[in-house]
């Protein structure tokens, strides 16, 4: 495989790891105020995520830091053009950030309200205009010969992408409630359980419409293949989902978020932004890419390292494995 | 203000607030990590308590160091489109490195530390703050290489066909002679304030309450004090290296660093200066000679070269323009960095004086306990004000200015948005972060005494409570 197309597949993987992992503790900040009718079963819910959400973004950061250093020139289009989404992401993020560490540290109401408030927009805002980001990426964008983003801000509005946005929030949100049923006891699991059946409903309806807008704006075969694989897989955890399995649940939803990202980039490639004006104006993958050395080192310096990181992280999952209750 | 301004003006702000956050949590960590090696080898509580008490502030304290951390992540591509076109074969590299060899080390371990307290073996407890120690070394070493880079660019070679930078060499760039000394100074200066805040923390305690857990404090007193001392002395010796590095690769910055205008051998050192803004013309000022010389060459009577001189020599190399940086800027925040360092190692040394075999500080001394940390604070904030601007108008010193890394394609109302929107979450930010954080101080030591865990982890098939 050429380094261009490696590191194309790693940045897919990044994102896919991003949303696998950050979607359920985006759920899980959107749900655990309405799902925990009480204090103790809302920390309980919310210490679920505790050990893990930070370790969780920075598969975003390097996500956007592989861009960076794999593909500049596609960093530098992305990032500006889609600059005012991503400045309220970052707000989104930094607001639930500095919450979910703070919402303990006082035992008052009143702070721990403030706290919850800034935990629910800063998991749906982000949630929201990921999708939105996404499906403007694979629909894409007006750009210009320098592959410079000629829009506004409303051009990233249009209904296919908001339309990603929703789907995004609806699937995390069944993703979250699946993963608390699976990490709670008692009342909350079960309310968590039910919940995720109503949410996945609407999630599966607008993951279908979604996922067939975009194949049929840019699919080939291999993509909508994926793709199926993927409401597939939605589906199957619903249906664990009823059954009460949360272990197959918790797997269906990964696996169909997973594969929804995957198709997405596969029928993304070879370009990583189409244009909707001049199509030579479209920026594809070798366009953007940084030289041959630079692959070639950050590709044996990953491999090395990579496979440490899904060490130790997958430990951190294995030694909070416990089912938290509600105290 | 165009774009160029606005984008300038949001860098600074965000990147200066982020840096309020990176020295406490370097050195913060350390200490705790080191107070719980003390536990773990004496077994004794005053350090179990005390690894506690400042593990809960150093957790405040992080918590918004990674999500400020997460704006200068995207900031580059947002604002600065064509730097990260131009640069990106090159800067990004290290900056993918910090991502995967210290962000997820430190976000793991982390979490592991803070939620692992009953479900981990005591070693294994204490190795995982160990690991978040390395995760910030190596996020630090990452990030000064890309940053020393733009200093003076090493390892790399420009594509003409692409009009970009490419890296040929990542050692050359992980082993710049600027990041071989800009290293060990910005950590010395990061643990001058970690260890100026846990003495400060302290001596607030011994004096507002004499009775609570006094020799706790006095403890933490002693080793946050004598922490500043020997890393105020780490950060003259590699200040003094950085010196004769800066006068070798960017000369101009030295120049401006003293406001000389005319090269002088040997020269002397201004410590304060009435005069025009911009040191063209000076009134009075109080000099040290032959100071200036020592400092950027090791020789007293070294020559420094002139603003002028190099001006003429970069319009002969670069063209026309002005290469010169903000005079007054520089030659201010260059001698404040210096004078509010020294202070502080001061005051460190005299409190260590005053409280040495037994003695109690002074009460006044109360009024100490606030400017202690906050002295090397600013002292760090001087220093990257005067680096960052010293090598203006460069982005990337020799090959970049600023004025072409900016965005083509973002409107300033886009930037007006973004940097009137961070900077009043950040203002709002910072009040909710101090008001915590004054808060967490003054609960003391209360809560930390629970009983030590059990060396043996819980039943692994008991359920987890945890409180978040």
């Amino acid at each position: 495989m050429e380094l261009t197309t490696v590191w194309f597949v790693a940045i897919a993987t990044l994102w896919t790891g991003y949303f696998v992992l950050e979607g359920f503790d985006f759920g899980v900040g959107m749900l655990y105020r309405v799902l925990g009718r009480n204090e103790p079963e809302r920390r309980a819910a919310i210490s679920t995520i505790g050990p893990v959400w930070d370790g969780n973004e920075v598969w975003l950061i390097m996500a956007g830091a592989a861009t960076f250093a794999a593909f500049p020139e596609w960093y530098a289009t992305l990032f500006s053009g889609f600059y005012l989404p991503l400045f309220a992401i970052l707000v989104g993020l930094i607001l639930r950030g500095v919450a979910l560490e703070y919402r303990g540290k006082r035992d008052e109401p009143v702070w721990r309200s403030r706290m919850d408030a800034m935990i629910v927009v800063g998991s749906l805002l982000p949630a929201l205009l990921w999708g939105v980001a996404f499906g403007n990426i694979v629909r894409g964008v007006p750009l210009d010969a320098d592959h410079e983003y000629v829009g506004s801000f409303g051009t990233l509005l249009n209904p296919f992408a908001l339309l990603g946005g929703l789907t995004f929030v609806a699937v995390f949100v069944t993703h979250g409630a699946i993963f608390l049923a699976l990490r709670t006891t008692d009342d909350l699991r079960v309310r968590a359980n039910r919940l995720a059946t109503r949410t996945g409903a609407l999630g599966a309806v607008l993951a279908i419409a979604f996922l067939a807008w975009a194949q049929a704006l840019r699919g080939d075969a291999v993509s909508v293949g994926i793709a199926i694989a993927a409401v597939v897989a939605f589906a199957g955890g619903l249906v664990a989902n009823v059954l009460r399995r949360e272990g197959w649940a918790f797997a269906g939803t990964t696996f169909a978020i997973g594969l929804s990202v995957v198709s997405l980039f596969v029928a993304l490639f070879p370009d990583v932004m189409p244009s909707t004006l001049d199509p030579a104006s479209t920026l594809t993958a070798v366009e953007a890419a940084s030289s041959a050395y630079t692959l070639k080192v950050m590709t044996i310096i990953t491999a090395i390292f990579m496979p440490l990181v899904l060490l130790y992280q997958g430990w951190t999952y294995w030694v909070f494995r416990q089912r938290v209750v509600v105290a | 203000m165009d774009t160029l301004d606005l984008a300038r003006w949001q860098f600074a702000i965000t990147t200066v607030y982020h840096f309020f956050f990176v020295p406490v949590t370097i050195s913060l960590v350390a200490i705790t990590a080191g107070l719980q090696t003390a536990w773990y080898r004496t077994g004794k509580e005053k350090y179990l308590r005390l690894t506690k008490f400042y593990g809960k502030l150093f957790l405040i304290n992080i918590a918004m160091g990674v999500v400020t951390g997460l704006v200068q992540e995207f900031q580059f591509g947002m604002n600065w489109s064509d730097y990260s076109r131009f640069v990106g074969d090159v800067f990004g590299a290290p900056l993918a490195l910090e991502g995967l060899l210290a962000f997820f080390l430190e976000s793991t371990f982390i979490g592991l530390w803070m939620f692992g307290w009953d479900r981990l073996p005591k070693l294994v407890h204490l190795g995982c703050i160990w690991m978040v120690v390395l995760g910030t070394q190596l996020s630090a070493y990452f990030i000064l290489a890309a940053n020393s880079w733009m200093q003076n660019p090493v390892g790399f070679r420009v594509n003409p066909e692409r009009g970009r930078a490419e890296l040929t060499d990542l050692w050359a760039v992980l082993t710049n002679k600027v990041v071989l000394v800009t290293y060990p100074h910005t950590i010395f200066a990061a643990f001058m304030v970690g260890g100026a805040f846990v003495a400060g923390v302290a001596l607030w305690h011994l004096l507002r309450r004499p009775d609570t857990d006094r020799a706790v404090f006095r403890s933490a007193l002693k080793i946050g004090a004598s922490i500043v001392l020997v890393a105020s002395a780490g950060v003259a010796i590699s200040g003094d290296l950085q010196g004769k590095v800066m006068t070798e690769v960017q000369p101009m910055k030295m120049a401006a660093a003293e406001a000389l205008y005319e090269t002088e051998k040997p020269a002397s050192f201004s410590a304060f200066t009435i005069g025009t803004l911009d040191g063209s013309k000076e009134i009075f000022s109080i000099k040290v000679p032959y100071l200036l010389s020592f400092l950027a060459t090791g020789h007293f009577d070294g020559e420094v070269k002139g603003i002028n001189s190099l001006q003429d020599a970069y319009e002969q190399l670069y063209g026309p323009g002005s290469y010169k940086p903000n005079i007054p800027l520089t030659y201010w925040t260059f001698r404040l960095m210096i004078g509010v360092g020294m202070a502080s190692a001061a005051v460190a040394l005299w409190l260590l004086w005053t409280t040495r075999r037994g003695r109690a500080p002074a009460r006044w001394l109360i009024w100490l306990a606030a400017p202690l940390p906050l002295l090397p604070l600013v002292a760090n904030t001087f220093g990257w004000i005067f680096t960052e601007t010293g090598r203006q108008p460069w982005l990337v010193f020799g090959l970049l200015p600023t004025a072409s890394g900016v965005s083509p394609g973002t409107t300033s109302g886009e930037v007006i948005t973004s940097l009137v929107g961070f900077t009043a979450l950040y203002g709002v930010l910072a009040v909710v972060e101090t008001k915590l954080l004054l808060r967490t101080i003054r609960a003391g030591l209360a809560g930390t005494d629970a009983p030590p865990p059990d060396t043996e982890p819980e039943q692994p098939d008991k359920p987890l409570s945890f409180a978040y």
